[in-house]
């Protein structure tokens, strides 16, 4: 594998609320290499925002450390970029404005040029003027990815990005992320709850119990892109996903 | 605990330089808080507070009874139908934006000096805010909370009594909060001019028979204070739980 | 959303200009049945107000109290906008310094008037001031709730690009709160245009306020009565509008979604 890019190391995380406290995160620990595609899966509240948060520097946790390039991580920074749901996108902004927000340290030549390049990579050339309230969610979605790397960061945290599009839609933009992976390959954390979503994607998928969560397992995605979805390898590693969890075959 | 008490220890600050001010400077005429105190503690006395603090309230409960009464049914109305809407809003736009006061000639023509022009001026201080809350919340009204009602088969009096009015109350109940506070300084101000009695007037009063600024200002005061209590009374109707549907995170 | 269907084109001039054709005859005919000598019939303003408009008072009225307003209103927004973004970004300031201005907030400026008065004297500068006051609290109100209000996804974003708390405030907080603050701003002009009205009719001896009420006192002139205030009520109407058009500007209009 590749060099580390982060660690996280006996992550602990207990939220106190009205003098209660839940445990989120119990006794995190896992390596990303550099240019890896790691998905964290899991049900749906069972913290893998909240790990995603904290990996970003978010959140802090209640113990334990997580560490890029060997630093350890004290606060959200430009070298690794959090895409929301969408709706982290500013309606006051044009599409061209979203795109050069973080970009205010260049000149404007280069703003400019580094702005028409990431509309042509994310396909939303002829859009430049328009408001994100114009835009439909896949191209929302798009936007806040082209945001995102148009400050050039080392890592993406993409926390179920296409949660709120139609499937179609998802299965669109899975081709298209991972298109924009494989042309500037950044380090990326993927968090989604659908099994299907994780094992196209993912190089390795780090399933996550209920909550306190831990991982559970990690398993390895040995296919090369394009994968084919309906290989019987393919198959086999998200049954044995579907297996792990728990879950039943037919419906 | 201590930070309770932080906006205690602000008011405190002030009125001693407040009192400060004034003592090093005299401003002629203007009170010190403690002549202010003095002066509430007079009125008391005479048992003036009370009466006056009663007539002010009778007249804001009528004015603002009457626009409840009569500026919601109809703004529900109006809200409702697209034509009625359009037929009426511009005489909505034009005569909304005519302070009360405005109308004090035309209240004193038909109405005489005295309490029937109070109650009138802050009926129409209350009636356009009132109405437009209304328009504004049936207009808001999802339609699928009206779809659901007419499939269920609810006839139109029983989609107005069990969807439409459940679902404006809490959009009504802020609107009338913040109209009861309008309706609180239309009527000290209406006091002041076109009648008799009550707190606007005692301060007036205080000030012309005999330039009695700290009775003024204990007017001011007391205005103030009851003012918030009123807007405080409102916002606890808002606590309801019944009506609290709609405040997802207050 | 009702069950008529769609109105037509032609029904939006219709339906108005039917219920205000209506309104006037009402008005027109009751002042004829009463036999009023003293209330205006429509004619009565109309004529009213072709007299105002010749006198060149009307002109000169009109001037003091949109200057006044422009006066109050300025300062307000030049202090309350500042205080506001403040006390909304800092929430333990707004804590301490929001229980006086609820105290202070219902007392009408009118009652203020006499305080005014010591301090500022008769004159513009105590109806200005009063203005002042009744902006100040919606602006202050709104601004604070604008600025806590602003979503955290966009605090996040902001400060995961990089964004010191300088630049976070003015190129994510302050556009985020805009719509708000641009809808307290209107309510406060709106106030504020009220509060001249009736400052004019106390404290000073010009405008459109004191037009009002001096019609009346110096000769029961009804019609100049009611035609001074239709004057008000339509300069009022025209700053609204003027005010809900800044709202349908493309960076601010997103957080408009359903105005009336």
């Amino acid at each position: 594998m590749a060099k580390v890019k982060l660690q996280v190391e006996h992550l602990h995380t207990v939220f106190t609320r009205d003098g209660k406290s839940t445990p989120v995160l119990e006794d995190i620990s896992l390596e990303v290499g550099e240019g890896e595609f790691v998905c964290l899966l899991g049900p749906s509240g069972c913290g893998k925002s909240t790990l995603l948060s904290t990996m970003a520097g978010f959140l802090s946790p209640t113990s334990g450390e997580v560490k890029i390039d060997g630093e350890v991580v004290s606060g959200p920074d430009p070298r690794r970029i959090f895409v929301f749901q969408e709706r982290g996108v500013f309606p006051w902004l044009t599409v061209e404005g979203n795109i050069a927000f973080g970009l205010f340290h260049l000149t404007r030549p280069e703003r400019e040029q580094r702005v028409a390049h990431y509309i042509k990579m994310v396909g939303l050339e002829g859009f430049e003027k328009a408001y994100p309230p114009a835009l439909s969610g896949g191209m929302k979605q798009r936007l806040e990815v082209a945001r995102a790397l148009a400050v050039n960061p080392d890592m993406l945290f993409l926390d179920e990005p296409f949660g709120a599009l139609d499937s179609i839609t998802r299965l669109i933009m899975r081709g298209e992320l991972l298109r924009i992976w494989e042309a500037e390959r950044k380090t990326i954390i993927f968090v989604t709850h659908d099994i299907d979503e994780a094992v196209q994607l993912a190089d390795r998928v780090v399933v996550m119990s209920a909550r306190p969560a831990t991982i559970q397992q990690i398993v390895d995605i040995d296919i090369p892109h394009p994968r084919d979805i309906s290989s019987s390898r393919y198959l086999e590693l998200r049954d044995g996903i579907f297996r792990q969890i728990g879950l039943a075959h037919r419906i | 605990m201590i930070v309770r008490l932080r906006p205690i220890v602000l008011i405190a600050v002030l009125l001693v330089a407040w009192q400060v001010a004034v003592t090093w400077h005299p401003i002629h005429l203007l009170p010190t808080p403690w002549a202010v105190v003095g002066g509430i503690g007079d009125l008391l006395q005479h048992g003036l507070l009370l009466k006056y603090v009663v007539a002010s309230l009778f007249r804001v409960t009528w004015g603002f009874v009457l626009g409840v009464v009569l500026a919601v049914p109809l703004g529900l109305v109006i809200g409702w139908n697209r034509r009625a809407e359009m037929a009426f809003n511009p005489l909505i736009q034009i005569l909304r934006p005519i302070s009360p006061l405005a109308w004090i000639p035309i209240a004193i023509l038909w109405f005489g000096v005295g309490d029937l022009s109070a109650i009138f001026l802050i009926f129409l201080g209350c009636f356009f805010p009132l109405l437009l809350t209304a328009m504004n919340a049936v207009r808001g009204i999802p339609a699928v909370y009206l779809n659901a009602g007419r499939n269920f088969g609810l006839r139109p009096a029983a989609l107005v009594s069990r969807v439409l009015f459940p679902a404006v109350i809490p959009q009504l109940i802020v609107g009338m909060r913040i109209t009861l506070g309008v309706a609180w300084l239309v009527v000290v101000a209406a006091e002041m001019i076109a009648v008799n009695s009550g707190l606007g007037f005692l301060i007036v009063d205080a000030r012309n028979a005999g330039n009695r600024y700290d009775l003024v200002v204990a007017g001011m005061v007391i205005i103030g204070v009851i003012g918030l209590l009123l807007d405080l009374g409102m916002r606890s109707l808002e606590q309801v739980k019944s009506l609290r549907w709609s405040y997802s995170e207050d | 959303m009702n069950s008529l269907a769609e109105p037509k084109k032609w029904e939006r001039f219709f339906w108005p200009v039917l219920a205000s054709a209506l309104f006037l005859a009402l008005w027109h005919y009751s002042v004829v049945w009463t036999a009023t000598r003293i209330f205006p019939s429509p004619h009565d303003v109309e004529k009213g107000i072709a007299e105002l408009i010749h006198k060149k008072v009307l002109w000169r009225d009109i001037i003091d109290s949109l200057r006044r307003v422009a006066i109050g209103f300025g300062a307000a927004a030049a202090i309350g906008i500042p205080l506001g973004l403040t006390l909304g970004w800092y929430p333990a300031a707004n804590q301490v310094v929001n229980p006086v201005l609820q105290i202070l907030r219902p007392i009408s400026p009118i009652a203020w008037i006499p305080v005014a008065i010591i301090l500022l004297g008769v004159g513009d500068h105590a109806a200005t001031s009063l203005i002042f006051l009744g902006a100040f609290f919606p602006i202050v109100v709104a601004c604070v709730d604008g600025v806590s209000n602003v979503p955290s996804v966009f605090r996040l974003a902001g400060r995961n690009f990089g964004l010191g708390p300088t630049r976070l405030l003015t190129q994510v907080v302050f556009p985020a709160a805009l719509p708000k603050i641009i809808v307290g701003l209107r309510i406060a002009l709106g106030i504020a245009w009220l509060v001249v009205v009736a400052a004019e009719m106390v404290a000073v001896d010009s405008g459109l306020g004191y037009l009002v009420i001096d019609s009346r006192n110096a000769g029961k002139r009804y019609d100049l009565v009611v035609a001074a205030m239709l004057i008000i009520g339509l300069i009022g109407l025209v700053l609204d509008t003027a005010f809900r058009r800044l709202e349908t500007i493309k960076s601010v209009r997103w957080g408009f979604r359903d105005e009336s």
